[in-house]
């Protein structure tokens, strides 16, 4: 009886309490985050350490001392080296990069014409950017302008001889826009390219396998300025005599290829995570080969390996920065061509070039990969077992 | 019997058009004959052309003077020496970028890895900078601002930065110490040859001992006395045989001691700091792919945090981190070939100057590619035996 007495049953929950001032606020998150135990705060030491040894240094440099606007070297170089700073003086030097702004966009473009690379540039924007949006209509339209109409277009704007321009030679053509056509071709000719070179090593056909192999297997085991040497060598050698063809064109075979090999292994990867079901699935609807792979197992195996997909176009578009070693000047030549000017040489012209040229590396390939993520969030329906 | 045998043949498909069968050799004929035809249209264009332009073939002119020099030779060269040499030069000067490079590369990449994974902020954020910044960025960028960003505006050997150790830095490099081993070193050698083996013996007794009685033995520092004390008591007994050739100031120049050159420096810089930045996301992707409930499971054990790291969480993230990690080490060696860039005379610069001077471009590329293939090849299959050995060992 007594036990009923002493008993007690709670009838309202309680209420909840908020979490004690040690566990929330900025003091809890520094302690878990930077002095959670002895090592931690040694090594946050040394974090902060390095940060206020870098970070003023950086700062100075790139914003506070630089240079924006000048003729000349006189205005990056100190006294001592012939200019109008004192001495000690160290600052980026960006009057260089703004007075070669022109250059390191078009290369030697014949400035009256440069409205042509620029109207491709916003064809290029203008297709692009819907074509990124995924709320935006009317894909297939766009893929087929973007990748099919806009390369003929820009090829007639860019080298003229058609509809009353005048031809600009390649060899004129340089900086950003080399880049970007070379990548853009190189990604608008690999990805079928290497698809095909997927689909030919997963072949029952054991020849059709076997050159597959041999190919992907060759161009990844050798280095891309290999292949460009290849590409400018050895292909002339290859033509009858007196066909030739342009250096420009020899670079761009030269990098889709090689692009393509790493392609195919990317998308052989997609193909071989697709189950044997979806394969069985389509023969038993009496889909032929190409029916197969064109509406079954293809858009499921691209579809997997976006990332690397993504991953290979970002290292191509590093990777077009070699064709320097043949003499065509992209970003990064033209760049490199013009810290041997006279006119600009001081200490800071060459860090200040070559940061100006990886900021808009930078740029590009940081956007690349963080749409690549984003597509990769939006694309996860459930593939993951 | 009849019937079994007419049910196992091939439905018949109406017309021999759509037997896959004969589809099949249908097109791998034609691909064979379409290959054969353009090779063979290849072959007598490039006969035409070596024959208009008066180029010889054949590997013979690695025989030939060469008649070039190399900055940097690992192996005796002149410009007397053949082409076969200076192409050794090249493919030797490759292998040793490659090779410092990848150990670097490594090292940083691991730091950086596990650093972005730590439980400190600010750690965690310089980590991811320094990762975003280089995986962003092409290689060459990369080396020409070592290049001509960094090692080319130090100071001239006059006004050199003098580093411990008699080092100095200036703008034709970095000079350090040589070493100069007198007689009576062999003995150094031998006896590092001998702690290594005593080090191996010890560890294989310890492991069957722990294995039969469970007692286990202080392995690792037992290897460490061994293969530290034997050389430096070898190194005592043989009357202490070393000295150095410092660097020493005279007033254009820095003589004696070793240099390193600006070109190899910045390649080898370059190339470590870009090949680390994707070991590091790599070593992320491994250790993260090691299941929690490992680390729990092993601590219910009774295992102890070392040896869990030791035991239980490195050699199974170790699984995921070794293929990726070795086609970085491919890559790393490929892309020691942008050294032409800069004038470090790696096989890329050597085989390209012996192309040039000679003609023979179908031969110099086939060399170029080869040397490549071979280097990728012993790298993977050195590589397989790491990983195979890593494997897990199923049923």
């Amino acid at each position: 009886m007594q036990e009923h007495d002493m008993s007690w049953v709670r009838t309202e929950m309680a209420l909840a309490q908020p979490a004690p001032p040690t566990e929330r606020g900025a003091y809890a998150w520094v302690r878990k985050n930077l002095i959670g135990s002895v090592g931690d705060t040694i090594l946050t030491v040394l974090g902060i350490a390095i940060v206020l040894w870098v970070l003023p240094q950086v700062i100075n440099w790139a914003f506070i001392n630089a240079q924006w606007i000048g003729p000349n070297r006189t205005v990056c170089a100190t006294v001592a080296q012939g200019g109008i700073q004192p001495d000690g003086w160290s600052g980026a030097c960006w009057a260089f990069v703004n007075a070669k702004f022109g250059q390191f966009m078009f290369g030697t473009y014949p400035v009256e014409e440069r409205w042509r690379p620029i109207l491709v540039a916003v064809l290029l924007v203008a297709l692009l950017v819907p074509m990124l949006i995924p709320r935006v209509p009317r894909k297939g339209l766009n893929a087929i302008l973007l990748f099919l109409v806009l390369p003929v277009v820009s090829f007639f704007l860019l080298s003229g001889g058609a509809f009353g321009l005048p031809v600009v030679e390649t060899s004129r053509w340089g900086g950003l826009l080399v880049t970007l056509s070379l990548s853009f071709v190189g990604i608008a000719v690999s990805l079928p390219l290497g698809t095909v070179l997927a689909l030919g090593r997963r072949s029952k056909m054991p020849i059709v396998k076997l050159l597959c192999v041999i190919f992907i297997e060759t161009v990844r085991g050798i280095p891309l300025i290999t292949v460009l040497f290849f590409a400018s060598v050895m292909l002339p050698l290859f033509l009858p005599a007196g066909v030739t063809f342009d250096k420009f064109l020899r670079a761009l075979i030269g990098v889709s290829l090689f692009a393509a090999a790493y392609m195919a292994e990317v998308v052989r990867g997609g193909l071989q995570a697709i189950p044997k079901g979806q394969y069985e699935g389509a023969d038993s609807l009496g889909l032929g080969y190409w029916q197969k792979m064109g509406l079954i197992v293809l858009p499921q195996a691209l579809k997997l390996v976006i990332p690397a997909i993504v991953n290979t176009f970002i290292g191509m578009f590093k990777d077009t920065s070699l064709v320097l070693i043949i003499s065509i000047f992209d970003l990064l030549g033209v760049v490199k061509q013009n810290l041997s000017d006279a006119n600009w040489a001081t200490p800071q012209t060459a860090k200040s070039g070559l940061i100006f040229a990886a900021f808009v590396f930078w740029l590009f390939c940081f956007g690349m990969s963080r749409y690549s993520m984003y597509t990769e969030r939006r694309l996860d329906t459930g593939y993951k077992r | 019997m009849a019937s079994q045998e007419i049910l196992r043949e091939e439905p018949s498909r109406g017309s021999f058009v759509n037997d896959p069968k004969i589809r099949s050799i249908f097109f791998q004929t034609l691909v064979i004959v379409l290959l054969f035809g353009s090779v063979w249209w290849i072959v007598q264009n490039v006969i035409d052309n070596l024959a208009r332009l008066h180029i010889a073939s054949g590997f013979g002119f690695l025989r030939g003077r060469a008649g070039f020099d190399i900055s940097d030779t690992p192996i005796a060269y002149t410009s007397d020496s053949t082409y076969g040499r200076a192409i050794l030069v090249g493919l030797i000067n490759t292998i040793i970028v490659a090779v410092a490079g990848v150990i670097t590369a490594t090292i940083i990449g691991f730091v950086i890895g596990i650093g972005r994974l730590s439980n400190n902020w600010l750690i965690r954020k310089i980590c991811t900078v320094y990762v975003e910044i280089f995986r962003n960025i092409p290689p060459l960028l990369v080396i020409f601002f070592w290049y001509s960003g960094v090692l080319a505006v130090l100071p001239p050997p006059r006004e050199s930065f003098h580093l411990p150790f008699g080092s100095f830095l200036n703008q034709r490099g970095f000079y350090f110490p040589r070493a100069i081993w007198g007689d009576g070193s062999w003995l150094i050698g031998v006896a590092f040859l001998v702690a290594l083996a005593m080090a191996w013996f010890v560890a294989y007794r310890a492991r069957q001992r722990q294995m039969a009685t469970g007692q286990q033995f202080p392995v690792f520092w037992t290897s460490v006395a061994l293969i530290v004390g034997l050389p430096v008591l070898a190194f005592l007994l043989a009357g202490m045989p070393l000295t150095f050739d410092l660097p020493k100031q005279s007033t254009f120049n820095l003589t004696g001691g070793f240099q390193v050159k600006p070109e190899f420096l910045s390649l080898y810089l370059a190339l470590s700091c870009y090949t680390a930045a994707f070991i590091a996301e790599i070593v992320r992707a491994g250790i993260r792919g090691v299941s929690k409930g490992q680390t729990e499971a092993a601590g219910a054990l009774g295992l102890r945090s070392g040896p869990i790291l030791r035991l239980v969480v490195v050699p199974q993230a170790m699984r995921i981190v070794i293929p990726p990690m070795t086609s970085q080490y491919l890559n790393l060696t490929k892309n020691s070939s942008l050294a032409i860039a800069i004038g470090y005379p790696d096989l890329t610069a050597t085989a390209g100057t012996v192309l040039n001077q000679t003609g023979q471009a179908v031969e110099g590329v086939f060399i170029m590619m080869i040397a490549y293939l071979v280097l990728s090849l012993v790298t993977s299959a050195v590589m397989n035996v790491v990983n195979a050995r890593m494997a897990l060992v199923e049923r």
